[in-house]
């Protein structure tokens, strides 16, 4: 019986065997990073030294070829995809893996995006209002969705069997969907029913330069871009976590029958450790007694 | 579907009837909330009686927490969810019959509540309709939600933790529906009720028809 490997071991042979992504799939990654990147690049570019600085605002409107893109892929994009996948999932006809692996990637790639739309936002607000935070309607009910977001991603870490696991977030994720539009209305209600419109929209000047108006649109591009490669990847790491985790409780297992050396004592073991994966376990390590 | 759910919702309430856990534990806890409040707001007339619409809210957020935690306990033991499961009642009257019977035990404590507002922070009431009508609807999508969550965090180890996590947020624009419209009715707001209260019945009705189609597979997950 060979020695139980280290866990970094453990990872490089589990990213060698599985194949979680075609050959196809992996060169569509590479093209994509490579493309998020060269965009990414060109708007910095574009909006640090080619666009003019705005009349009213100086420099800071620079912030709005980053800004807008960031909320526009966490408040629609991620949260759009994390909810309809997790929606086909628990559709008994589209059920599959693929969904909830979806659903938890992008859900997590959004956080991120959410986090940064706030703090992007609070840069901005904070030369523009004077403050860092304001109880206006949309960063009210922005910060609400990085709270039910986080709610999501928590529940996610609590262990448990795979499937029950992937019903209850995708539930979760449902009912934050649900919740999203109603937040967005009632907040809007609660700043609006008090006073008039608000400050966000006497920002935008009322004639916006043309190469200010490409750089934003290659912003959106380069964001969407950088979006979908980094779902793609963490897609990838789902995939290869889930894997792991097989592996950990099969060398376990592997490593316990080592000691007893008994294939009746392994048995039982495998009866009671494996309670989610019990029967695809037992198969493995049976064909490895034969 | 309704049969089924009469017959969970008077399970629920009898066994309540019987071990009081909410009249002895959680409604004392709602009220020492309020008191808790104008520690920290009173003691001033004057901001107290502004504050007293969003305490009752606040107050009854909390309490509900504590309400979804043992309605969803009611279950836990004694492998109560496989009962469930295996009773071959409709998964939607169960979560109907579970949701009436919380609401049933919400209201009590709402009208406790209520008493206590008026008592504690001197507010007087302008038009009763609105509170009622508020509170109804409230309740259910507190309810629904409460309903949802707590089936769905059953069984965690961390549902005592994760619970509020998950449900506050939530129920988040019941909290702001809720306070604006009894403002309004407490005679300290600035707008109508009747808005707010439509917000109640459209978040109750999503709720409730979220949790019907919903919660069948989430039973078979618990």
């Amino acid at each position: 019986m060979a020695a139980n490997p280290t866990t970094a071991e453990a990872v490089t042979k589990t990213a060698n065997r599985v194949q979680p992504l075609g050959r196809r799939t992996k060169l569509t990654t590479r093209l994509v990073g490579l493309g998020a990147i060269s965009s990414l690049v060109a708007t910095v570019w574009l909006g640090l030294w080619v666009t003019p600085p705005d009349l009213v605002m100086h420099n800071l409107v620079r912030l709005v070829y980053v800004h807008p893109p960031i909320a526009w892929i966490s408040l629609y994009l991620a949260f759009g995809i994390a909810a309809l996948s997790s929606a086909l999932w628990l559709w008994p006809r589209t059920r599959s893996r693929f969904f909830d692996r979806l659903a938890v990637s992008s859900m997590e790639v959004g956080t991120v995006f959410t986090a940064l739309t706030l703090v992007t936002g609070s840069i901005w607000g904070r030369p523009t209002w004077g403050v860092w935070w304001a109880w206006d309607a949309r960063l009210t009910s922005t910060a609400l969705l990085l709270v039910l977001q986080l709610g999501y991603l928590a529940l996610r870490r609590v262990p448990g069997d795979p499937d029950s696991r992937a019903r209850r977030c995708s539930v979760t994720a449902l009912v934050a969907a649900v919740d999203v539009p109603i937040v967005h209305f009632s907040v809007q209600w609660w700043r609006t029913l008090h006073q008039n419109a608000t400050v966000l929209n006497a920002n935008l000047s009322p004639t916006i330069h043309g190469a200010m108006a490409w750089t934003l649109l290659l912003g959106f591009v380069a964001f969407t871009l950088l979006f979908a490669w980094m779902l793609l990847v963490r897609y990838r790491v789902q995939v290869l976590s889930e894997s792991l985790e097989g592996d950990e409780l099969e060398g376990a297992l592997r490593e316990r029958w080592g000691e007893t050396g008994d294939v009746g004592n392994a048995a039982g073991l495998v009866g009671s450790a494996g309670a989610g994966e019990g029967a695809l376990v037992g198969v493995s390590v049976t064909g490895e007694s034969q | 579907m309704w049969r089924d759910a009469l017959a969970v919702a008077g399970k629920d309430l009898r066994i309540e009837l019987r071990t009081r856990v909410l009249l002895n534990q959680v409604v004392p806890f709602a009220l020492l909330v309020l008191v808790l409040f104008a520690f920290a707001v009173g003691p001033g007339r004057g901001p107290m009686f502004q504050a007293a619409a969003g305490v009752f809210w606040v107050a009854l957020l909390f309490a509900s927490v504590l309400g979804v935690q043992r309605s969803s306990a009611i279950e836990a033991s004694d492998a109560g969810r496989d009962g469930l499961r295996m009773s071959g009642l409709d998964p939607a009257g169960i979560f109907l019959g579970k949701t009436a019977a919380l609401c049933a035990q919400l209201v009590v404590l709402e009208l406790l509540l209520g008493l206590g507002v008026v008592l504690f922070f001197g507010s007087r009431v302008h038009s009763a309709g609105p509170m009622v009508a508020a509170c109804v609807a409230g309740t259910a999508g507190l309810a629904a939600v409460g309903t949802l969550y707590g089936m769905l965090s059953s069984g965690l180890r961390v549902r005592e933790t994760l619970l509020p996590f998950l449900f506050l947020p939530v129920v988040a624009p019941v909290l702001l529906a809720g306070t604006r419209a009894w403002q309004s009715a407490l005679g300290t707001g600035a707008t109508g009720a009747s808005p707010w209260i439509e917000l109640l019945v459209v978040f109750a009705a999503v709720y409730l028809a979220l949790g019907v189609v919903i919660y069948g597979p989430l039973l078979e997950a618990a």
